[in-house]
């Protein structure tokens, strides 16, 4: 079975760069492939990744409400996103009386800066990452957690009162949550053994079931349906959108942005997003590894695709399943919102990591 | 601010709860008259501890406009115009009870089928209401999605008052003595459409929103309102009857011929936000069953009084009251016997006196309560401030 994924496999691009730009230069291929990582690492989700998904979150969100959503601009209002970051880039920021300027205009960067840091040690393919630190899990959880100073400074230096009450509820919430994703990727770490991503994907080579939602009997489901909840929350993504919580907040946390500092967190949201799917793939459903099913034939036409492919797919699958939580639930208040944490969720993740540890010291799932 | 009030040791006005000693800070915000969850121009000034809602002080006003002097200069029979714009949503309802000021005033009786259709039209206008209600209020929540189903069944509604009448919201359709013309062919299958796909489409809306946890974690035991505050203030309307009063104009007091249907007055038990929901979700069902009543014993025959050639008002007061879908809307009419016009219309708003109980509502509770219970009172600006 394993032998049917081939890890060996380059990228094209950076065979492209070592064996014909630079065949005798070594340093030089490694510092041209670098800089072309961070690139495409950069230029990728912001002019490919996130205009596609603001588009189908408005498609999805449209065809569950019973309307069409955006029609007029390319078939099915395909290029309408690229016509609003158009409009967006052109719009003045303009800034409220009483503002701390420079925190004000630094702050949008730092949630998309925190993304970004996170997005480099993401796997999309076995050899397609841009950096694979051994403390992979660990410098996740510390990078991925910078992104709430943004919204903190950003709303305490807009002088707004709906916006110092986002911050308040920015804080106490993705703070809260922080602490059931650590558990549950703790506990992924723990059962592979690995706390490098890459490692981590390889960990689940096999079928479907060698998958960490399904290899794991209970704690696995367990752990994957927990993750997925707690990562909504994190996001701050419907319903848990309680920072900018249209209804109550208007805007929250970015009520005095307009033009590029509003579309900054706006990308933040979309490319956080996608991170955590990424993780969830990453840590649950196998990475880029192909969804094997143990029949040959089938199995060798699945396993031709890419990797990447795989990744992608499972990512948007899982970005699916957000926007499938956003737009079906009404949002609880906040108060019920950190007891659902504290007083259930957070609970539920240490007996599922205290259960999974059981069973790894029983040796009930190999790693 | 919060410097600026405890140094002139003085609250900025309509504010009664005395400022506390100690370390808390409070602030106030404004939510209004430009926010997305107060339903129009209504400002609410909120004075917060944190985000535990001390005092709620709505202002009004944003949208008066005269309406009640305005039909002062106008003649009773055009007067009725005007009772479109107070509540919008309810506009055949408030078209009634004007019609029953001026049919009791002048003296004019409504023919049988004239009644029927009042009957049918009315209660169908309440169905509307509460749907329009039912996606505002779940949007309020946050559960966006809800809205375009709620306006979906509402369209079959709508359908059958723009065959009736050719308007879709302001309808000024009934005169004294009737309505201003009889109903289409098409009125009775379209009014059956209607009910069924109400029917149909209330089952989808309580499995997607009334029976979700959140939604239910949301409203039960928040902004609870007793059955003797809610009569003190005023209240009128699912607010009371969801605090456990079983008031219902159509039933104390019945006009038209409400007192030949069999029907059901719905009310809560509590006085929370869940249960002036669930009178709602009840009314719509009991209002069906009164459309489906009258249909099936709808008559024929003239459908308006004799034309008359004076509307000339004779020296007197008269009051009509009507159960709409807000509250008991009442019109005082009184007339000087020298001319057509009123001297005076006076209209008891239900949604003025129900959003004074919004501060008792509120309450103790937390910020996103008070977008709750302002969707849980249902009020239509243009109504309270007229």
């Amino acid at each position: 079975m394993n032998a049917l994924i081939d890890l060996s496999a380059n990228n094209a691009v950076g065979d492209f760069v070592r064996d014909v730009l630079f065949p005798n230069s070594p340093a030089l291929a490694w510092a041209a492939n670098g800089l072309l990582g961070v690139a495409a690492l950069l230029l990728f989700p912001v002019f490919l990744g996130a205009p596609f998904l603001i588009w189908m979150e408005r498609k999805v969100c449209a065809h569950m409400q019973a309307r069409l959503g955006p029609m007029r601009h390319g078939p099915h209002g395909a290029v309408q996103t690229i016509a609003d970051v158009v409009k967006l880039v052109f719009k003045e920021i303009a800034p409220p009386g009483g503002v701390d300027r420079l925190v004000y205009l630094l702050a949008p960067g730092i949630p998309l800066t925190a993304s970004f840091l996170v997005l480099a040690v993401v796997p999309w393919g076995a050899n397609l990452q841009v950096a694979d630190p051994e403390q992979g899990v660990f410098y996740v959880v510390a990078v991925g957690a910078l992104g709430l100073l943004g919204f903190l400074v950003g709303a305490w230096a807009s002088n707004n009162k709906f916006a110092l009450l986002g911050a308040m509820r920015a804080g106490a919430q993705m703070l809260s949550y922080e602490i059931s994703l650590s558990v549950l990727l703790l506990l992924v770490m723990l059962l592979s053994g690995e706390s490098s991503l890459r490692e981590i994907v390889l960990s689940q080579r096999g079928t479907v079931l060698d998958w960490w939602v399904f290899k794991a009997p209970v704690v696995g489901p367990l752990a994957f349906v927990l993750y997925l909840v707690s990562s909504t929350a994190e996001l701050n993504r419907g319903p848990f959108d309680l920072i900018e919580a249209e209804q109550e907040l208007t805007a929250g946390y970015q009520t005095e942005y307009s033009g590029m500092g509003f579309s900054m967190f706006y990308l933040a949201e979309y490319v956080n997003m996608t991170i955590q799917a990424a993780l969830v793939s990453t840590f649950f459903l196998g990475g880029f590894l192909p969804p094997l099913v143990g029949i040959a034939p089938v199995d060798a036409a699945l396993a031709a695709v890419p990797g990447v492919v795989w990744m992608v797919a499972k990512t948007l699958a899982i970005v699916f399943v957000y926007m499938w939580f956003r737009w079906s639930f009404p949002r609880p208040r906040v108060d019920q919102l950190l007891a659902l944490e504290w007083k259930t969720l957070l609970p539920a993740n240490l007996a599922v990591f205290a259960l999974g540890m059981l069973a790894l010291a029983m040796g009930w799932i190999l790693p | 601010m919060t410097e600026t009030f405890r140094q002139k040791g003085t609250l900025p006005p309509g504010f009664l709860v005395p400022v506390r000693d100690g370390e808390t800070d409070e602030f106030f915000v404004n939510l209004g008259p430009q926010h997305p969850a107060t339903h129009g121009a209504l400002r609410l000034v909120v004075r917060l501890d944190g985000e535990t809602v001390r005092e709620v002080v709505p202002h009004m006003g944003y949208i008066h406009r005269g309406i009640e002097y305005q039909a002062e200069r106008c003649s009773a029979l055009q007067s009725i115009l005007f009772s479109d714009r107070f509540d919008y949503l309810t506009a055949h309802m408030n078209n009634h009870c004007v019609c029953m000021a001026i049919e009791r005033a002048l003296g004019i009786g409504v023919p049988e089928r004239g009644e029927y259709v009042r009957v049918i039209v009315d209660e169908l206008t309440r169905v509307s209401s509460h749907l329009i209600f039912l996606g505002s209020f779940g949007t309020d929540l946050g559960g966006t999605t809800c809205f375009l189903y709620a306006f979906k069944m509402r369209e079959a509604i709508t359908q059958v008052f723009d065959e009736l009448c050719g308007a879709r919201l302001t309808m000024n359709f009934y005169r004294p003595g009737g309505s201003s013309a009889d109903v289409p062919e098409s009125f009775e299958g379209s009014v059956r459409n209607a009910v069924k796909t109400v029917r149909e489409g209330m089952k989808e809306w309580n499995d997607f929103l009334t029976g979700n946890v959140i939604f239910q974690e949301r409203t039960r035991g928040v902004g609870i309102l007793s059955a003797e505050r809610a009569i003190a203030l005023g209240c009128s309307g699912p607010v009371l009857r969801g605090s456990g009063v079983e008031f219902d104009v159509r039933r104390k007091n019945p006009y038209g011929i409400y007192d030949r249907f069999d029907f059901d007055v719905p009310v809560g038990s509590v006085g929370d936000v869940w249960d002036r929901y669930m009178v709602r979700v009840e009314e719509i069902e009991q209002s069906l069953r009164i459309v489906e009543q009258a249909l099936a014993s709808f008559p024929a025959g003239p459908w308006r009084s004799k034309e008359r050639v004076s509307w000339r008002l004779p020296e007197g007061s008269w009051y009509a009251e009507a159960e709409t879908a807000k509250g008991t809307l009442g019109v005082f009419l009184e007339g000087t016997g020298k001319s057509d016009r009123p001297w005076r219309i006076k209209v008891r708003s239900p949604s003025f006196s129900n959003l004074m109980a919004l501060d008792e509502m509120c309450r103790g509770g937390k910020v996103a309560d008070v977008v709750a219970c302002l969707g849980s009172i249902d009020p239509v600006i243009p109504e309270v401030d007229r």
